[in-house]
């Protein structure tokens, strides 16, 4: 897990996917494109001795990392990973209070996370954001 | 069997010959689990259950509710496959819904056993039918009325009939109709929870 740490009153991004590569990447790309951007992101990918796989342990401190006090993005990728922000969400105390998993699509909504959190909108905004990555067809 | 009145103590018991269940079969369970799946949910049920069982080791919990509490927390944390906040969900929801009494009943347990059922359906927007765990944790929860073995034996009919189905939700569901002819793992294991259930409260 790797990632900018907390800024006050900015929303955090978590990406969490099978992959800790995967997570790392996007996290770049994210950052990348979003250019001058504060937001905090940090990537929770595959398993603490870098397997394929999801870890609970590794999206709390992720999340923990990031939050700023204006609420914690969880983007994820597929089926554990899903199923596990899912659980912590519903049932854990692991999380901080505001984290919010986002339906968004991985990669997509990861960037319009990232750039729109960097403007300090609130997390409402960020989940739409992302969420609307949904809606951009390529063909 | 209305007067049944469980301990913490019991449901140590329990957790404890789940763990040693999933040691037993980790190897058929990834058999199963490589012919629709990814072939990790025996070894990885494994890791989790030694979790539970180092963990209620280490510190018994007091109520029977916290022993689930704790023993589903582990899963979350140390399973790293959909089995882990699946199997998470059942025992923490289960446990939640026991709350601080110190013992319980036969039908106290079936409630609290239902909630968690609910709650894993809710989890992965699942149904029996699916070819998943429900196909077995369903049937079990309902006949949980007529007695432990009745449950036990109610999951194993369960996990044997998923498979005719073809599955509807998880990676084997990428399969198609592939996925037919095959036993569902998730609910071949949850059948074990229950044959360890039955197994200690003999």
């Amino acid at each position: 897990m790797t990632g900018r740490r907390a800024v006050a009153g900015t929303v955090g991004i978590v990406l969490v996917s099978h992959s800790g590569p995967v997570a790392e990447s996007v996290a770049a790309l994210a950052l990348g494109l979003a250019g001058g951007a504060q937001a905090p992101v940090a990537a929770a990918g595959g398993t603490p001795d870098g397997g394929l796989g999801t870890s609970a342990e590794l999206i709390a401190e992720a999340a923990r990392s990031v939050d700023g006090g204006a609420g914690v993005a969880l983007l994820v990728d597929l089926g554990s990973a899903v199923l596990t922000v899912k659980a912590m969400v519903a049932e854990g105390d692991e999380l901080p209070e505001s984290a919010r998993l986002v339906d968004a699509p991985f990669l997509e909504g990861a960037v319009a996370a990232v750039v729109t959190a960097s403007t300090g909108a609130d997390l409402t905004a960020v989940a739409t954001a992302a969420g609307e990555a949904y809606g951009y067809r390529k063909e | 069997m209305s007067e049944t009145a469980l301990d913490a103590a019991f449901f140590v018991r329990w957790m404890t010959a789940v763990a040693a269940a999933v040691d037993r079969e980790a190897d058929h369970l990834t058999e199963l689990d490589s012919a629709i799946g990814d072939a990790d949910h025996g070894s990885n049920l494994k890791r989790g259950f030694t979790a539970v069982r180092t963990a209620l080791e280490k510190e018994p919990p007091a109520t029977p509710g916290a022993v689930l509490v704790t023993a589903g927390k582990t899963l979350v944390s140390t399973v790293g496959g959909a089995s882990g906040p699946l199997f998470g969900t059942l025992l923490r929801r289960t446990g939640k819904t026991l709350g601080d009494a110190e013992r319980v009943g036969l039908g106290e347990l079936r409630d609290g056993l239902r909630a968690g059922v609910d709650a894993v359906g809710q989890l992965g927007s699942s149904a029996p039918g699916d070819k998943t765990m429900l196909d077995a944790l369903d049937p079990a929860v309902t006949a949980l009325a007529d007695g432990f073995a009745a449950a036990a034996e109610a999951a194993g009919a369960g996990s044997r009939a998923t498979v005719p189905l073809q599955a509807r939700k998880g990676r084997a569901s990428y399969l198609g109709e592939r996925s037919i002819g095959h036993e569902d793992p998730g609910a071949a294991s949850s059948a074990l929870l229950f044959a360890a259930l039955a197994e200690v409260a003999r």
